[in-house]
């Protein structure tokens, strides 16, 4: 079957997704990338989706339940490279990913969580208030 | 056949018909000669006067919609889409069908002054007739002027939401007049473009040419917000008035979520502020990044 590699760089894991989600293999992904998180202790995820094009409200809630049971888990997750097409419809389905971090490449993305690991001892407070409450209905 | 009989006797008639037609164009007092010339008022009824007897020459005055009537439908779309871009109003354009109506009566009855049956029943058909020409012309004349309003439409959404870069890693995007659904997601789709294209991670949205902001103006800015936050940039509203805050806080809109500035220098300075970009008078030292 058909699966998405999930790297492992440093203290983090980084999933490239190149391909058009259907659902089983969103499904796959969700459980491989939350194995590994326990498996490797990592402290952040990165999830580059630039190749993605089409998107649905299932893509878009498997997308916040991988970073929700990251954060159980003591990780961050951070989305990075979204298209505009993406990011519109997912904002028409009512989906503002509350939760995910966001950046617009890999490299942004890589050093956003950096900084989220670094901040998450001392100082946690002023990033964390960004995500949890919803503002949109 | 009697239509047939109708048909002939009108093909005979030609010249006189177009005269009278002319001649009935050119005395009305709505006549626009400043957008059209006489000359090419008579081409254009010549021909339109020639396709409409051709398409009648088999005694076909009931449906317009077969295909003896194709030429004449175009024909009568040219001249009404054309008319509607240079201007005549839906009267002028409309008489020049119906004063064809008159003309066409007006050789009739002269014809058939022995037989008032067959005239009553001639001029019903080309009554019937005529006013369904005149309402294709009206038709597509609204049409006309229906693309006209589309492309104005369309212009006024390209030049009215420009995105500006103001600094490396800075968008700015100022809107002006009412955001509804359509601007919305065009300034949405180009904003969110330019992000793309920049590299941009700070985008400022400036509403002080928003005239009023409701429920569902929020609505939409909120969505651009949330669909800058999913691209993986901040989104910065300036240019909050203070009616605009008002507004806001008694309709029980939220925006707690959102940074929002009263003036797009203080949005700037923020922005610099979240890049540790810091900018000074040149009496100390350079400005410097």
């Amino acid at each position: 079957m058909e699966r998405i590699p999930i790297l492992k760089m440093g203290s983090f894991l980084l999933v490239t997704i190149q391909v058009d989600l259907y659902d089983r293999l969103a499904l796959n992904l969700e459980s491989d990338l939350i194995n590994m998180v326990s498996k490797t202790g990592a402290r952040g995820v990165l999830i580059d989706i630039s190749a993605v094009s089409i998107v649905d409200s299932f893509m878009g809630r498997i997308l916040g339940n991988i970073a929700s049971m990251s954060r159980i888990m003591d990780a961050e997750t951070v989305v990075v490279g979204m298209q505009p097409a993406v990011a519109i419809t997912l904002v028409e389905l009512g989906l503002t990913l509350q939760g995910v971090y966001t950046a617009l490449d890999v490299e942004k993305g890589m050093e956003l969580l950096q900084k989220k690991i670094d901040l998450y001892a001392p100082q946690s407070e002023d990033e964390e208030e960004q995500s949890p409450d919803d503002y949109t209905d | 056949m009697d239509n047939n009989n109708t048909a002939q006797l009108l093909q005979r008639k030609k010249r006189e018909i177009l005269e009278s037609w002319m001649n009935n164009q050119l005395a009305d007092e709505a006549l626009r000669d400043d957008l059209i010339s006489n000359e090419e008022l008579r081409r254009q009824s010549e021909e339109l006067l020639e396709a409409l007897l051709k398409a009648i020459s088999n005694g076909n005055f009931e449906n317009v919609y077969s295909s003896e009537y194709e030429q004449i439908t175009d024909i009568l779309s040219d001249v009404s889409v054309t008319r509607a871009r240079q201007g005549f109003s839906p009267r002028e354009t409309n008489m020049y069908v119906l004063s064809l109506k008159q003309a066409l009566t007006d050789t009739l009855e002269q014809e058939r002054r022995n037989q008032p049956e067959v005239l009553y029943r001639e001029i019903l058909m080309v009554n019937k007739l005529l006013d369904n020409l005149a309402l294709t012309t009206f038709e597509t004349y609204l049409k006309g002027r229906e693309e006209v309003i589309l492309r104005q439409t369309d212009e006024i959404n390209e030049i009215s939401t420009p995105v500006i870069r103001v600094w490396d890693g800075i968008l700015a995007l100022p809107i002006i007049g009412t955001l509804d659904s359509s601007r919305t997601q065009i300034v949405m789709e180009n904003l969110l473009q330019e992000i793309v294209n920049t590299g941009s991670s700070i985008a400022i949205l400036d509403i002080s040419g928003v005239p009023a902001v409701d429920s569902l103006v929020a609505q939409h800015l909120i969505k651009t917000v949330s669909a800058t936050r999913l691209m993986g940039a901040e989104c910065i509203i300036s240019g909050v008035r203070a009616e605009i805050a008002q507004t806001i806080v008694h309709l029980g809109i939220d925006l707690s979520n959102i940074k929002t500035k009263a003036s797009l220098a203080s949005a700037l300075q923020l922005a610099f502020g979240m890049l540790n970009i810091e900018v000074r008078k040149a009496g100390n030292s350079r400005s410097l990044k």
